[in-house]
Formats: structure tokens, C-alpha cells, sequence
């Protein structure tokens, strides 16, 4: 009973994020209508068979829109972990596995990039690579993801230290790398992989925020967040603007979340 | 596990307290009872971020708003014309070259002194040399030869050369000499006088009850500060804001019957602005093809829901006597013609072009989507740049580091030349580095030139000249949509960016 | 007490580095101050004598230590934009956004942590599986979204409060209270249920341990084990947890400010990044930065009460 609940969460996580990714990768190929194309259909139509989650304000149909829109919010996010989980892994493994000096320099400097806020590193990104780059949510979130990927692996690096195995390993003469790597770094999965997920769905978030505050976006290809803030000045005159891109947003991050909360209960092994 | 239970109830009850109740204190008030104390709310979306100094201002938001609390000699009137503000009557002598103003008896500034021909004298001076940091220097006043107050009451002006243009600059504020406080707490003779600013929330006036003119109706405006179109509109609805102008006409739509919609022009000269100096826009082919591939009624009716009027060069309908219609018409969209112009320019296949927009500016990055879609159907391959506002001033009007812009170019001053003279190949805010000889000529013949009639025809050529050369592609002068609250009516349009309160007032 | 002044000497040292941090952002970001200020009317003339008129030609340390001495002798400088001391501009906005953040991080502690218990010793059955889904989907709603929808529920359709008027706090403390109730929640939602995520996993893994089970095997009351040991356990990672959630409460509320038209410190901060007005925004990122600073170090603080052992920041 126990066991087949436990893989529930991890069947339906995998069932809608695979349903999502088909959607996404089905989106990059063929959509319905020409995602940027006008006056595909009158302004504001509802939704109807011929348009599934109606049209905008330029008579372009909001569910192309969507599927292309998903797209690159699953880039964005999805890179925007990679960077954070990368990068904050590496310092938190350093910084963990070390101590002392560098890891005192390292966390004052990951406590200040926590405190920074994310707006001013996203406009000095925004400069250095110039208006109108796509990268540029990409590194500004990446950069902005990288002090919490830190400080969790950080702990979970410093718990292994002393670890029989680690110590064995290292009187065995194994290089450092070997063991933070082939070591240590499986041993932190546990904490990594949920972080993950939490990452995900905060990256989603956070470049809806961005979006909402015109940082980053170059319309017309919108991510999700875009529509998303373009939808809510519209929201009396065309609420299954808002609903459709708030949906997909809501279920991108609900089916990511519940395959993470699956593999998680599966690694516990607990229910 | 109880202690925490206990915790969330305590909570939920406190929720409950502050939502029921205690909250529905003296601070909250309704749109009754701003009539009641005859005074309204009005929204805008920029805060009055600058200096409050009328000789230092360089936000069109500000200018707009404290249109009420500052007059100069002259002010303008709704139709385009002046009319004597400070001064009650001015003659200009034989020559043309000497005004004389006579001032108005009783003009009082708002901090009780009364005017005075020295004060008069001081603030033109302040903005011929603008020797003080921040002054925005008043280029016109250059010809001035001398200023003097001959009476207490009479300023004589005398300028090198004749000029029928030299009025329209007299509309520069007058203030009171020696007062050093105008950035933040502003003093002037305007109907409104200036009583609070709170950084990004509002700014308060009140009606100066010394005014020498029609007082004005209302005793109280606050002007509230909501950059979020969205809020913006939640505020309206919610009943905070009374007033509120720059709307889009799908914001508008969504406001339901508590409000009466009123319809002016915005006087911009939108266009596409083309980098004039950088390939591919230094050649006029491919110009001309851009203006060929746009259509401008199609622009408005998709992003504009119809509102707003088709303009062919820099000048907007409102500038009556200067707008020459036939120019509108000049590019019809025709993409064969445009691919031809294309293909003969050498790009056969269509070019990338950067178009940059400054983002809070949701008109023109309405317009700059539209234009990509338009575009794309003769090649051109446009992508939006979407910059910060202060970016766009330092990189692409300063520094003129861009393709091509989508934004609104609009008047400081009701004068043609305050459009025109910013295209001559020397002017230092020539940003789109038009360089044509004819064009400079014309500008210097428009200088020597005091017979109006002349003039205007000079100033007729100069615009044909920017469309023939396709200097731009010119989009449209944007409509300007303002929301009132039903009982209130009095909302005046002018010819240039202002918001005149004078005149609104509740019916009942 | 050796303990706590190492704590003051790091939170001093990570302020210095945002500081400086945000020094060298003003630096790489487009757009001069002295360019904004001119606005249309800028020449390069025009620019370089404000600029020098500013102080803005002098190389960016002398221009950090500057700054840095004003601060300690408390003066943080006079706005460009407004002309206006900038203490005197924010001093209003600080008690806002304190009141927000607060109000929600009471919120998001209030709610979070009796349901995280509950759920966690709950486990199992359908109702569990239908508040795990729950939890997730409230962790998938953006703060802005929520914000747009209660507005609209509360204010254009109850009319519960009015949209865009924000009573100031010192007029009508209770009303201000009541206006921010609604940004706090926009903001609380996804947070609250990722603390309880949180807190659900951490008290279902000190639940397997030995001693809990050993401790209810000898007939011990399931409760009390809960609450004397479980809990105090548990509760370490979550206090950390809470702690970083306070950054993002500051980050959600420059959004939320937006959206409900709050006249507070995110907002300022926005406007006066994008006028470029570098004292504020200086003076606004020292603020926020120390509030969230100082959350972690009173995080520290509580758990090593919880837990004497800890000695710096979780190395258990």
C-alpha cells in the first residue's frame, strides 16, 4: 500500500513532466498558428475551438503563444539552475571540504549576494551584454541562484568530512577531486536534488518578477512571465489571458515539483 | 503542537480584528467625500523625479504638472495661441526688435510678494546664461541684446534681429529673484500653488486664492504616483483616483461607467527614428523602403483600437498652420515597391535591424511588435532591443550608439522650430545624425525670415524635405485617452504636453 | 559573548561588501547619473561639469570611501533626483516596508509551522497526498499573480480596502496594517508552502531516528517526545530556512509594492535604479541588505539557544 503510494507522486510527476516536455518540444516545432503572426483571429476572442485559450490584444492566439512561451521558460529555468547548481556546488564543495579562510571569504561574499538585490545584478547583466540578448535573464537568475546552491552543499560537504569513508579514502592517498567528486558528491544527492526542484520552481518565479519589472524581455518572443505580466493589464477585458498563462506556469512548476518530491520520497525511501 | 495551534488562532483572530474593523479609520477616503471637500485624485505613472525648478526641469512629467503652479510673461491658450499671463499687454516696436511688457497689477507669487518688473528681469536672465548648474539653457534667448525693467512695472527686451518666434519663448516661468529653495519647494503664480511631494507617492497642489486670473475650481489635487499600469487601473476601479490621462483605449474600455472618457492628442511625433549615419540606414533607398513596408493605419488600428492619427513627417495635426496633410499619404504601404527599393539598395534578401524601445513605454513597444510583423513581410528582420528610459537618453539620444528607436518626439514650446530645428545637420540633439544640405538651408532662410506667411511655407518645406528623404519612418501622433470620473467635466487640451486643472470642476 | 561579537565582526564584513558591491554595479550599469539628471538636455559638456560637480570623476574607491564616511557620521547624501536629503526621502518608506516584511514573514511563521507539524505527523492516506499536491501547487503561484488576483477579489469586487490608497502609517496605523495584510499574504502563499515542505521532511527524518522511536516504544507519550525532542530538532534547518526566507520576502516585496501600489522601499528602489540615482539606491540596498543579514544572524543566534552545540552556521 505504502510502496505504491510512494511511487505515486513519482509516477504522476513523471507522467505530467514528460506531458509537459512533449508539449514543449511539439511547441518548438509546430504550433497551431504562427505564434507571432496578427490578426490571426479578431482582438480578445475567448477561448473556442479554433483558438484554446483564445486571443491578445494583437489578435494572436494565446495558446501558440503558450506552448512557444513554456518553452522558453523551461530554458530559462532550467539553465538558470545548471548555473546556480553548477557553480554553487563547486563553492559549496570547496568552501564545505576546506574551511578556514577561503570558506570564511566565500560565505561573507554568498551572504552579500543573497542580500544584493537580484534587480540591480539583472540591469548590470543587462549592460554588460547589451539589451535585447536573451542570455541575459539567463546569467542575471544564474547568478542570482548560485549563494543558495552554495550554502546547501556547503553543509552537506562539511557533514562529510569526517565521514569514515572520506577519511579512508584520503589516507588512501585519492586526489581531492576524487573524492569531493566520486566521494563525497553522490553522498549529497539528498540535499542537492530537492534543491533542485525548490530551484526550479523558484527560477519560474523569480523571471516572472523580472518580466513584471520590463527587465529582460524582448518581445515578441515571450517567455511565460512576459505573458504573464502583459496579461494581468488586461486581466477584466481578457481574463483567459491571465488563467491561460498563469495555468501553464503553475502547472510547468506543479509537475517539475511533484517529480522532485517523488524522487525525493524514493531516495528517503521513506513515505 | 497546542502552543502553536494557539499561536494561529491568536493570529487568525488579529487578521480578523484588523479586517473587520479597526482599520475603517479617518484616513480612508471615498470619492464622496473628495466631493464634499472639492478636491480630486489624479494618477500618473511617472513621479515628479526631478528638480521642481521650472528653469531646471527636464521631464515632460514634471513640465506637465506644474504647468498649474508656474506662468511667464506670456502663456499658452488650448487653441495654440498666447495670451498675456504675467504681463497684461506687450508692444513691439517698429523694428521688430523691442518688446515692451507692461505687468499686471495684483500678480502675486504664491508666497504672498507681489511681482515685480526685477523678478521678471532675474528669471530671464537666469535662463539665457543658465550659468548656474541645471539650468536648461533657453537657446532663443541668445539673440537678446539687452533686458531691462525701464519702471517698476514695464521689462523691455530688445533682440539683434527680428523674430516671430521670440513670444513663444516668453512663456518661461517667472519667480521670484533671490528665492533659492524653487527645487524642492517651488514658488510661482500659476492658479495651483505647490504643497507637499512625497517621493514615489504623491504630490499635493491647492488652489492659490490670490490669483490674479479666473481662480482656480477646485480647492485641493493630489496627484498619486502608480508606475504599474495594472494598478493603475486596479486604483481606478477601487476608487482612488478620480482622473487620469495617457490611457490606452483598451485600459479605457476595461473601466466600466463610473467614468466618462475624454479624447485629445498626445502631440508626439511618433515614428520609427532611423540611426541616419549607420548602414543600412544611411542610404536613402532603404529609407524610403522601410516607409513603403509600414502601414500606419494598420499600426493603429491593431495596437490602438483606431485612436490616434496617421502623421507623414515631424509634425503633428495639432500644430494647425505648420501640418501639411498631403505629406500623410506619402508612402502608401506598398511591399512590391519597398522589395524593389530593397533589391536596388543591394539587399535583396532583406536585413537584421535592431529596433531599441525604451520598455516603460508601452505605446511604442505596442508599436515596435506591430512594426517587426510588418516589417518581416519585405525580409527585414527586426528584433526589439527593450531598454531602461535613462539608457535610452545616455545611449541612443546622447551618445547616438543605435539602428533604430520607436518613441515620441514632442514640442517644449509651441513653435515649429522646436520640432524642425533638431534635424539640421548641427544641432547638437540631432539624434538620428540627419545631414542634408537643403534641409540647413531652409532652416537658415526660416531664421532670416520674420513674414509669418513665408515662414510657415519655409517650415512646409523643411517637413516635405524629411519625408521626400524619408529622414524617419513617421508612424502617428498617438491619442491621448483620459479617464474622469462621471461629475466631473473641465478637461482642456493643448497643443503641447500639459495637464491644466484650472479648469476642472464637479457639476453638481 | 565571544560567539556574538564574531557574529557583529562577519554581518559587518558582508555589509561592506554589498556596499561595495553595489558601488561597482553603478559603475557597470548603462546610463550616468549625470546623463539622467540632463535627461534631453544633456551635452557632453553639460555631462562632465555635473558630473564633476557630483563627484562622479573621481576613481570609485575614493568615491566608496567617501560614501563610507558619510555613513558613519550619518549622512547618506543628497538624492539627485529630488534635491532632497535622502534619509529625509526613504525614513517614511523604511517603516512600510518593515511593517510588510514583517507581516509576512508573523504570516508565513504562523501558518507554516503548525501545518508542517501536522502534516508530517499525519502522514500517509489520501488526505496527505491531496495536501502534498496542494503544497505544490500553491508553491507554483507567482507572488504578482496572487497580488493581481486579490486585488481584484478584495478591493474591485468586496471592496474590502481601496486599491492605491495606502493611508500613511503614523495617520492610521491599523488601516496601513489592513492594506499590507493583503500584499503580505500575495506574498506569503508559495512561501509558507515551501516551509512546510521544509519542515514536513526534516521532522519525518528526525521521526525515524532511534531515540524517538526508542523514547515511544518505552511507552513514552507520543506528543510530548514530539514537542520535547522532535521538535527541538527539527527545528534548527527550519529556523535557518526562515531566515533565508526573509531575503526572498524582500525580494517578493519589490514586486508586491508594485502591484498594490505601496509607497515603500522596493518601489524606491526600482524608480531610483532607473533614474539613476545613486545615493538612494545605495542608502536602499545598505537597508535591505542588513535586514536580511541581520535575519541570519539572529537565525544563528536562536539556534545556537536551540542547540548549544552549533557553533557557527550549522556544521553539526
Amino acid at each position: 500500500m505504502k510502496k505504491t503510494q510512494k511511487n505515486g507522486y513519482l509516477r504522476v510527476g513523471l507522467l505530467l513532466t514528460g506531458l509537459m516536455a512533449a508539449l514543449i518540444l511539439l511547441g518548438m516545432v509546430w504550433t497551431p498558428y504562427d505564434p507571432q503572426a496578427m490578426s490571426v483571429g479578431p482582438k480578445f476572442a475567448p477561448p473556442s475551438l479554433r483558438f484554446l485559450m483564445g486571443t491578445d490584444n494583437f489578435g494572436r492566439d494565446i495558446f501558440s503563444r503558450v506552448l512557444q512561451g513554456a518553452g522558453a521558460t523551461f530554458v530559462i529555468a532550467l539553465s538558470t539552475v545548471a548555473i546556480g547548481a553548477v557553480c554553487g556546488t563547486v563553492v559549496g564543495a570547496l568552501t564545505g571540504y576546506f574551511g578556514g579562510a577561503v570558506d570564511e571569504t566565500l560565505m561573507r561574499l554568498n551572504d552579500a549576494l543573497t542580500a544584493f538585490p537580484s534587480i540591480l545584478l539583472a540591469l548590470v547583466v543587462i549592460s554588460l551584454l547589451g539589451p535585447g540578448n536573451k542570455y541575459n535573464v539567463i546569467l542575471a537568475l544564474g547568478l542570482v541562484f548560485i549563494p543558495s546552491f552554495a550554502r546547501v552543499t556547503r553543509t552537506a560537504f562539511a557533514s562529510l568530512r569526517e565521514v569514515n569513508y572520506v577519511k579512508s579514502a584520503r589516507l588512501m592517498g585519492a586526489s581531492t577531486a576524487r573524492i569531493l567528486l566520486v566521494h563525497m558528491l553522490p553522498n549529497t544527492l539528498h540535499v542537492l536534488l530537492p534543491a533542485l526542484t525548490i530551484g526550479f520552481n523558484n527560477a519560474v518565479l523569480a523571471e516572472a518578477s523580472m518580466s513584471f519589472l520590463d527587465i529582460g524581455v524582448t518581445p515578441p518572443d515571450a517567455s511565460l512571465g512576459y505573458m504573464l505580466s502583459e496579461a494581468q493589464s488586461l486581466f477584466t477585458a481578457a481574463p483567459w489571458y491571465a488563467v491561460g498563462t498563469g495555468g501553464a506556469i503553475v502547472l510547468l512548476v506543479f509537475s517539475v515539483g511533484l517529480l522532485g518530491e517523488g524522487l525525493q520520497r524514493r531516495d528517503k525511501g521513506v513515505v | 503542537m497546542k502552543k502553536n495551534l494557539l499561536g494561529l488562532l491568536l493570529s487568525v483572530a488579529l487578521v480578523c480584528a484588523v479586517l473587520s474593523g479597526c482599520g475603517d479609520g479617518s484616513a480612508a477616503q471615498t470619492s464622496e467625500d473628495r466631493v464634499a471637500a472639492n478636491a480630486i485624485v489624479v494618477g500618473i505613472a511617472q513621479d515628479l523625479d526631478d528638480s521642481l525648478d521650472p528653469h531646471k526641469t527636464v521631464k515632460a512629467g514634471t513640465r506637465e504638472v506644474m504647468f498649474n503652479v508656474f506662468e511667464g510673461l506670456m502663456k499658452p491658450t488650448p487653441n495654440g495661441d498666447l495670451t498675456p499671463a504675467v504681463a497684461e499687454s506687450y508692444t513691439v516696436s517698429e523694428d521688430h526688435r523691442t518688446y515692451t511688457f507692461s505687468l499686471r497689477e495684483g500678480v502675486k507669487f504664491h508666497n504672498g510678494e507681489p511681482v515685480t518688473a526685477e523678478d521678471v528681469v532675474s528669471s530671464i536672465q537666469r535662463c539665457a546664461a543658465a550659468t548656474e548648474t541645471g539650468i536648461v539653457q533657453v537657446e532663443a534667448f541668445s539673440v537678446m541684446e539687452d533686458i531691462r525693467a525701464t519702471d517698476e512695472r514695464t521689462v523691455s527686451i530688445t533682440i539683434s534681429e527680428p523674430s516671430n518666434e521670440f513670444l513663444s519663448y516668453l512663456t518661461t516661468a517667472i519667480l521670484p529673484a533671490g528665492y533659492d529653495q524653487q527645487d524642492t519647494a517651488p514658488v510661482g503664480t500659476g492658479p495651483f500653488r505647490f504643497v507637499s511631494r512625497t517621493a514615489q507617492d504623491s504630490i499635493v497642489l491647492e488652489r492659490f486664492d490670490d490669483y490674479w486670473g479666473m481662480p482656480a475650481q477646485l480647492k485641493q489635487v493630489t496627484f498619486k504616483i502608480i508606475e504599474n499600469a495594472d494598478s493603475l487601473m486596479m486604483s481606478l476601479q477601487s476608487g482612488a483616483i478620480d482622473l487620469c490621462g495617457h490611457l490606452t483605449s483598451t485600459q479605457t474600455a476595461q473601466l466600466g461607467d463610473d467614468f466618462d472618457v475624454a479624447e485629445g492628442t498626445m502631440n508626439l511625433v511618433q515614428a520609427l527614428y532611423l540611426n541616419n549615419a549607420e548602414a543600412p540606414f544611411d542610404d536613402v533607398r532603404v529609407r524610403q523602403a522601410l516607409s513603403y513596408a509600414v502601414d500606419r493605419q494598420a499600426i493603429i488600428d491593431l495596437a490602438f483600437d483606431g485612436y490616434g492619427s496617421p502623421i507623414g513627417s515631424s509634425m503633428y495635426p495639432a500644430f494647425g498652420k505648420y501640418f501639411d496633410e498631403s505629406l500623410t499619404d506619402y508612402y502608401a504601404c506598398d511591399a512590391e515597391r519597398s522589395k524593389r527599393l530593397l533589391a536596388e539598395a543591394g539587399y535583396p534578401d532583406g536585413f537584421e535591424m535592431t529596433i531599441t524601445v525604451p520598455s516603460n513605454y508601452k505605446p511604442h513597444m505596442d508599436t515596435a511588435e506591430v512594426l517587426v510583423q510588418q516589417l518581416a513581410a519585405v525580409g527585414v528582420r527586426a528584433t526589439i532591443a527593450p531598454i531602461e528610459w535613462e539608457s535610452w537618453v545616455s545611449d541612443v539620444y546622447t551618445n547616438r550608439q543605435f539602428q533604430s528607436t520607436v518613441v515620441g518626439v514632442d514640442a517644449s514650446n509651441m513653435t515649429a522650430r522646436a520640432l524642425l530645428e533638431r534635424f539640421t545637420s548641427t544641432y547638437g540633439k540631432n539624434f538620428i545624425n540627419y545631414n542634408n544640405a537643403d534641409y540647413d538651408r531652409l532652416f537658415r532662410e526660416v531664421l532670416a525670415t520674420y513674414d509669418d506667411e513665408k515662414q510657415t511655407a519655409l517650415y512646409k518645406e523643411m517637413e516635405k524635405n524629411l519625408t521626400e528623404n524619408a529622414a524617419n519612418v513617421y508612424l502617428q501622433d498617438l491619442a491621448d485617452l483620459v479617464a474622469v470620473r462621471k461629475g466631473l467635466t473641465g478637461v482642456t487640451f493643448y497643443p503641447i504636453y500639459v495637464l491644466d486643472l484650472s479648469g476642472i470642476r464637479y457639476t453638481a | 559573548m565571544k560567539y556574538a561579537c564574531r557574529r557583529v565582526a562577519m554581518l559587518a564584513v558582508t555589509m561592506v561588501i554589498v556596499s561595495l558591491l553595489a558601488f561597482v554595479a553603478f559603475d557597470l550599469i548603462s546610463g550616468d547619473p549625470a546623463t539622467a539628471m540632463l535627461g534631453t538636455e544633456a551635452t557632453p559638456e553639460k555631462v562632465a561639469a555635473l558630473q564633476k560637480e557630483l563627484g562622479l570623476d573621481r576613481p570609485l574607491l575614493v568615491r566608496y570611501g567617501a560614501w563610507l564616511l558619510g555613513f558613519f557620521t550619518g549622512d547618506l547624501g543628497v538624492s539627485y533626483s529630488y534635491h532632497q536629503s535622502v534619509w529625509d526621502l526613504i525614513a517614511p518608506k523604511v517603516a512600510v516596508t518593515l511593517c510588510l516584511s514583517l507581516l509576512s514573514f508573523l504570516l508565513i511563521a504562523a501558518v507554516s509551522i503548525p501545518l508542517g507539524l501536522r502534516s508530517a505527523v499525519r502522514s500517509g492516506g489520501v488526505l496527505d497526498g491531496a495536501r502534498t499536491v496542494l503544497n505544490q501547487l500553491c508553491m507554483a503561484v507567482p507572488p504578482l499573480f496572487t497580488g493581481i488576483l486579490l486585488s481584484w477579489l478584495f478591493s474591485t469586487t468586496l471592496r474590502w480596502f481601496i486599491h492605491g490608497q495606502f493611508p500613511a502609517l503614523s495617520a492610521d496605523f491599523w488601516g496601513a496594517m489592513k492594506y499590507l495584510l493583503f500584499a503580505a499574504v500575495a506574498i506569503a502563499i508559495p512561501r509558507i508552502a515551501m516551509t512546510v515542505r521544509m519542515l514536513r521532511s526534516t521532522v519525518r527524518q528526525e521521526l525515524q531516528k532511534d531515540y524517538v522511536r526508542t523514547a515511544i516504544s518505552r511507552g513514552n507519550d507520543r506528543s510530548a517526545v514530539l514537542r520535547r525532542h522532535v521538535l527541538k530538532n527539527a527545528l534548527v534547518p527550519v529556523v535557518t530556512f526562515l531566515a533565508q526566507t526573509m531575503a526572498e520576502i524582500v525580494a517578493g516585496s519589490i514586486v508586491v509594492e508594485q502591484v498594490f501600489a505601496i509607497p515603500g522601499l522596493g518601489r524606491m528602489l526600482v524608480a531610483s535604479i532607473s533614474s539613476r540615482d545613486y545615493p538612494t539606491v545605495q542608502a536602499i540596498v545598505v537597508i535591505l541588505a542588513f535586514w536580511v543579514v541581520l535575519a541570519g544572524a539572529v537565525a544563528d543566534l536562536v539556534n545556537q539557544r536551540i542547540d548549544p552545540r552549533l557553533r557557527l552556521g550549522g556544521r553539526s
